[in-house]
């Protein structure tokens, strides 16, 4: 499977300020694609120049093995579904659908068909005739999303198109766009800040920083394998720890040595070590490879949320069904396929970039 | 009832300066010197004379309205780009004028326009012909615009701004070009700011005698000028009340248009 878009050494500064620096990305045909990141770490301004919105200060975006760099956003075979859905208020919910393909000329009964089967698509049917202002926020979303996909565009982009609707009712788009992906078959390239929407929809998740890709993957290897202490951190909950490899699938971390399964990182060199709260077993002192003593303890629903105090001073969050009451001294365990081992940063530079790949 | 109290200096003052003399007006314009009943006041506006004035009194108050909307429309565009705020250049440019008074502005062009004025001087210097500039109904026109234009712009400038940039990139993304979103998106959008501007403009345009006195001379003849010289030469004011009706008629005709169209109220701020 070749690649649908790519995007080649692309920079862009606003105001001298640099957003992206020198950034590539190839998202092949077919796929869910998330670019997923802080606010401000470019990911919108990526979209924006797939979409024709920005145009980079430098490099290349190829759309099926065409420069189109510097076409203007109507000439692009793609949609956009935007954040806060940009819906045309003069206009009913059928004209709404219909301005793209009354723009190409399209026969009017073709329109109509379009139109009932988009709104069919989105779970709208019958509301042709609307207006835009009477409709809910998650309802215009959707007509948002059919105006673009009556098009038949090769590629949908979607510009944190959930962020404005409440916790359930973002959940149900959630699976209603993973249904609409499969039922097009088409490309999706979907931005958001959100590392549950991104775990939830993606085939790949491109995990920006300041302007930087620090890790592209599917949801699993982002999450169960970070490729450094950013991504760590910004997808899910971790505990980060300064560890030392001592030699390959052993790992020192406060004195205690930890099996593990990486290889490859020399001897006695530094590194980052992740573990997930989940992932770390609470036992009884003597049966731990540390010792320390439960500090907090808060209930959050599906699982008790713990913080392990050693005697080193560093809190391990603890995600567990169990409970251990404050003040009660455990032995911390944490099987070695768990045991998640990173090179360090060089320099802060190196953080932003990613150099661990 | 406190409330009320507070608006109370209000109340005395439009009735003292609205409200009577608005009776005044259809008092005397309904008739006669004799104080009794009559329609002629009212009905004079068929004659020849003021028929004539009426006509091209709604003639370059149109051409002026039109001339307006056709340069406000790019220049709140430009502005809505740069915005208002940001000090730039052309706001400032355009703010400028505004602070100056307006009767000093029009005697301004006067100047400007003179058979022997400031154009005509570059040109002879220049050795081009001389034209007849002041005292022409372009001249009338060229007032109106210069000194209406802003009652255009910030209505219209008002509409675009709250107009989303994101609907704007979507009817690209749609693959509309620039004259389809302007004709499908901008144009629809900004109804009630043009709606508002237009009577902004028209109104004034309409009623103005001072412009056509400065710039049109003795030759030219709006039905301001009739109204103010049955006022004050003429010394006939029920005539001038009657006129100042009918005129009343073409204004309340074009506040029920915006009575229409303008719903939300866009513009009328200003």
């Amino acid at each position: 499977m070749s690649s649908l878009i790519d995007l080649i050494n692309v920079s862009k500064s606003f105001d001298g300020t640099l957003v992206l620096d020198d950034l590539n990305l190839s998202v092949k045909e077919n796929t869910f694609v998330t670019l997923l990141g802080p606010s401000g770490c470019g990911k919108t301004t990526t979209l924006r120049i797939i979409g024709g919105f920005e145009r980079a200060d430098a490099g290349k975006v190829i759309f099926d093995g065409q420069d189109i760099s510097n076409l203007p956003p109507n000439k692009r075979q793609l949609n956009t579904v935007f954040q806060k859905y940009a819906l045309f208020t003069h206009m009913n919910i059928a004209e709404n659908i219909a301005f793209g393909l009354k723009i190409k000329n399209k026969p009017k009964s073709y329109i109509q068909d379009k139109i009932k089967y988009a709104l069919k698509l989105v779970n709208l049917d019958g509301y042709e005739n609307r207006s835009v202002d009477s409709l809910s926020g998650g309802q215009q979303q959707r007509i948002a999303i059919a105006r673009a996909i009556v098009n038949e565009p090769r590629v949908l982009l979607l510009d944190e198109p959930l962020g404005a609707l409440d916790l359930k009712l973002r959940q149900d788009m959630q699976y209603e766009l993973i249904r609409l992906k499969n039922e097009l078959g088409i490309t999706f390239i979907y931005v958001t800040h959100d590392q549950e929407e991104a775990l939830t929809m993606s085939d790949t998740i491109v995990v920006m920083n300041q302007g930087y890709i620090q890790q592209t993957g599917t949801p699993e290897q982002i999450y169960n394998e970070p490729e450094n202490a950013f991504v760590a951190d910004f997808i899910g909950e971790s505990n980060i720890l300064h560890g030392t490899m001592l030699r390959d699938e052993l790992v020192e971390i406060f004195g205690a040595k930890f099996p593990c399964v990486d290889k490859g990182f020399g001897t006695n060199s530094p590194v980052d070590v992740v573990i997930r709260p989940e992932d770390i077993d609470l036992v009884s002192p003597e049966e731990g490879s540390l010792t320390g003593v439960c500090t907090h303890l808060i209930f959050k629903g599906v699982h008790y949320e713990m913080e392990v105090t050693t005697p080193d001073g560093f809190e391990w969050l603890v995600h567990s069904t169990d409970m251990c009451p404050v003040g009660r001294k455990v032995g911390i365990h944490v099987d070695p396929f768990d045991i998640q081992i990173m090179n360090k940063p060089a320099s802060e530079d190196e953080e932003a970039v990613g150099v661990n790949e | 009832m406190s409330k009320k109290l507070l608006s109370g200096p209000y109340l005395i003052w439009m009735v003292g300066f609205t409200v009577i003399p608005l009776i005044l007006i259809v008092y005397y314009g309904l008739t006669d010197r004799t104080g009794a009943f009559t329609l002629a006041n009212v009905v004079s506006i068929a004659t020849a004379e003021h028929a004539k004035a009426l006509w091209l009194s709604l003639g370059l108050s149109f051409i002026s309205t039109l001339v307006c909307l056709l340069l406000a429309y790019p220049l709140a565009m430009v502005l809505r780009k740069r915005g208002i705020g940001k000090g730039s250049f052309v706001v400032f440019i355009f703010i400028l004028p505004m602070w100056m008074n307006f009767l000093l502005r029009t005697l301004a062009w006067q100047t400007l326009l003179e058979r022997n004025g400031v154009i005509n001087g570059i040109l002879s210097a220049l050795h081009l012909p001389t034209q007849s500039l002041i005292n022409t109904p372009g001249a009338i026109v060229l007032g109106m615009v210069y000194n209406f234009l802003p009652f255009m712009v910030l209505p219209i400038y008002n509409v675009l701004c709250k107009i989303d940039d994101n609907t704007i990139n979507a009817a690209h993304d749609l693959g509309a070009n620039f004259w389809q979103t302007l004709l499908l998106i901008w144009f629809p959008l900004s109804v009630p700011g043009i709606i508002s501007g237009i009577t902004m403009v028209f109104v004034p345009a309409l009623t103005t005698f001072v412009i056509s006195n400065l710039l049109g001379g003795s030759k030219i003849l709006l039905i301001g000028n009739v109204i103010e010289q049955e006022f004050t030469k003429g010394s006939n004011w029920h005539l001038g009340s009657g006129l100042s009706l009918v005129l009343m008629v073409f204004i309340l005709a074009s506040m029920a248009l915006i009575a229409k169209y303008d719903k939300n109220g866009e513009g009328s701020s200003f």
